[in-house]
């Protein structure tokens, strides 16, 4: 059986600065994979890789057996792959609501020039999906007004309303408060629980890693040094080193 | 909500009803200045909707002149005289010619995208202006009396006929763009002004927005310059020349972009300064236009509309 996304020999350079060569790794259908590494490890550009935004210079990316390596992020995207961004991408001069239903009629493939985007039913939907990110009282409010945290959260679920198969998080909880990460990551549990979507998410907290991912890998200078259950690998003092500078 | 809702509608139909009824009210020389500024307005309307994506254009002049002439050659050389025709050629011709253009047009940003239509609507100037025998050259096109639903008309009755024409193209036109503005293409352009990052990675073409976008305004300019084209009755080059677009833009920051009917205000208060500044300073009028755009600028930042949007605000309150 094929996996969800495989990556074959893919390698990937910034000059002289290696930001991956040779990853050959598999993520299966339902898995919830978390990423950790320390800054400049590699870990960005490999969803940057995996989303089409950047090109390898060498290997492939297979999304269900299909190779997508030289697709666009647009056409990936259409394939079922979504991702959220480590600062937050979003559309400053809409308001919260306008913003998911354009991620709604994005979906449906809908993106006419008479039908209003007001719809009853996506409008009901968007206030559904607002809602369970608790970011409803927000619905009528321009983007520019959030606070950080809920731009994040508004950057998940604008991947999330896509309805993908495959969800790719760049460190859900940067920005957010030591006290809020795990309020963060909760919700998100609860909202990707049961959906069956799997999800990478990349991220610096092994804490963080440590509780919501059911398998870990580790990055350091665009080579993948560790791979297994969070606790094992996290309690490695090489991971930790390579990680955290220390043991 | 609703309530405002529907007290816009009664404002927008009352407004109709006064436009449709101003010919009895008013002489036959500032009939004429509407219809020409309501007419521009439509070129103005695109200058506008390219703007919503932040796509500044400085050769919008280039599907004003394509309808204007379209419809010219039209008269000239099928001995074509109904409006109606005229002007739905006027449309093709223009929407023909955005569509090809915007092949390339509508991957450009920024300075380039501004500089590449204007590089355009100079070549088709160029054209205009060299090929004599086609086009009439610097002399232009002189255009015979149209006819409207196979009605013969001349002299203040078709000056009356072309005003409720434009008046009736122009709303209808509005009404579309506002359309335009709320669906998921409108919202898309918009977005793209902000993030087209985020538009790509939501699975949406930005290059199709965007290229759409500017057929839509290609196709509002081929209108303007139909209904000019049939108003006046003579067309020359200077319809593609670079002033005129940059006419376009100015009327676009006079009137605002906030609202589908600003470029509409924006068109009607232009052509009256204009005129009146030309009466009372035939030498320096440009420098009395400048003048009210430097007004504009630092007092109303976001147009003449902006005047409209602050008195709505105190009517609500």
């Amino acid at each position: 059986m094929s996996a969800l996304l495989e990556t074959v020999g893919l390698t990937r350079f910034f000059g002289s600065v290696r930001a991956a060569e040779d990853l050959n790794m598999r993520v299966e259908q339902g898995e919830v994979v978390g990423i950790i590494g320390s800054n400049g490890s590699g870990k960005t550009t490999f969803l940057n890789l995996a989303t089409g935004y950047l090109k390898p210079e060498r290997g492939r990316i297979l999304l269900a057996g299909h190779d997508t390596t030289a697709l666009p992020p647009r056409a990936i995207t259409r394939l079922g792959v979504a991702r959220s961004f480590q600062i937050p991408q979003l559309y400053l001069g809409m308001t919260v609501l306008e913003t998911l239903l354009l991620s709604l009629a994005a979906r449906a493939g809908r993106i006419g020039i008479w039908e209003p985007l007001k719809r009853a039913d996506w409008s009901d939907e968007g206030v559904q999906i607002l809602r369970q990110f608790g970011l409803d009282p927000h619905a009528e409010r321009r983007v520019s007004e959030l606070p950080e945290g809920s731009r994040k959260l508004l950057d998940i679920a604008l991947a999330v309303a896509l309805r993908p198969r495959l969800l790719l998080m760049d460190e859900p909880t940067a920005g957010v408060s030591t006290e809020d990460k795990f309020e963060v990551m909760d919700t998100l549990v609860g909202v990707l629980g049961g959906s069956g979507i799997t999800t990478i998410f990349v991220e610096h907290d092994m804490d963080v890693v440590q509780r919501y991912s059911q398998r870990v890998l580790v990055f350091d200078q665009g080579l993948v040094i560790a791979e297994g259950r969070p606790a094992a690998v996290l309690a490695d003092p090489e991971v930790r080193r390579a990680v955290l500078g220390h043991v | 909500m609703l309530a405002r809702a529907r007290t816009a509608i009664y404002v927008a139909l009352g407004a109709l009803v006064l436009l449709v009824g101003v010919p009895l009210l008013v002489s036959g020389w500032i009939v004429f200045l509407l219809t020409v500024a309501g007419a521009k307005a439509l070129a103005v309307l695109g200058v506008v909707l390219l703007l919503r994506g932040k796509l500044l254009t400085f050769g919008h002049a280039l599907y004003y002149a394509v309808g204007a002439y379209a419809a010219g050659m039209a008269v000239k050389y099928l001995a074509v005289r109904e409006a109606l025709v005229l002007l739905t050629l006027s449309l093709l011709a223009g929407v023909a010619m955005s569509a090809f253009l915007g092949l390339l047009v509508a991957r450009y940003r920024a300075v380039y995208f501004a500089l590449l239509n204007l590089a355009f609507s100079m070549v088709l100037y160029g054209i205009l202006l060299k090929f004599y025998s086609v086009t009439g050259g610097t002399d232009g096109l002189g255009i015979a009396e149209p006819t409207l639903a196979g009605v013969r008309l001349s002299g203040s009755l078709l000056r009356l006929a072309m005003y409720e024409l434009t008046v009736v193209l122009t709303t209808l036109l509005v009404y579309f763009t506002y359309r335009f503005f709320a669906s998921p293409t409108g919202y898309t352009l918009r977005a793209i002004r902000d993030n087209e990052v985020r538009v790509e990675y939501m699975g949406v073409s930005v290059w199709r927005a965007v290229y759409v976008s500017y057929v839509i305004a290609g196709g509002l300019a081929a209108v303007a310059g139909g209904l000019i084209a049939l108003s006046v009755g003579h067309i020359t080059p200077d319809l593609a020349f670079w002033s005129q677009s940059g006419e376009f833009v100015f009327v676009a920051v006079l009137g605002g972009t906030g609202s589908m009917l600003a470029p509409v205000v924006g068109s009607v208060l232009f052509e009256f300064v204009r005129n009146y500044a030309f009466e009372l300073s035939p030498y320096t009028w440009q420098m009395t236009l400048g003048i009210v755009l430097l007004l504009i600028i630092f007092f109303l930042p976001g147009g003449v509309w902006s005047l409209t949007t602050l008195a709505w605000r105190r009517a609500g309150r």
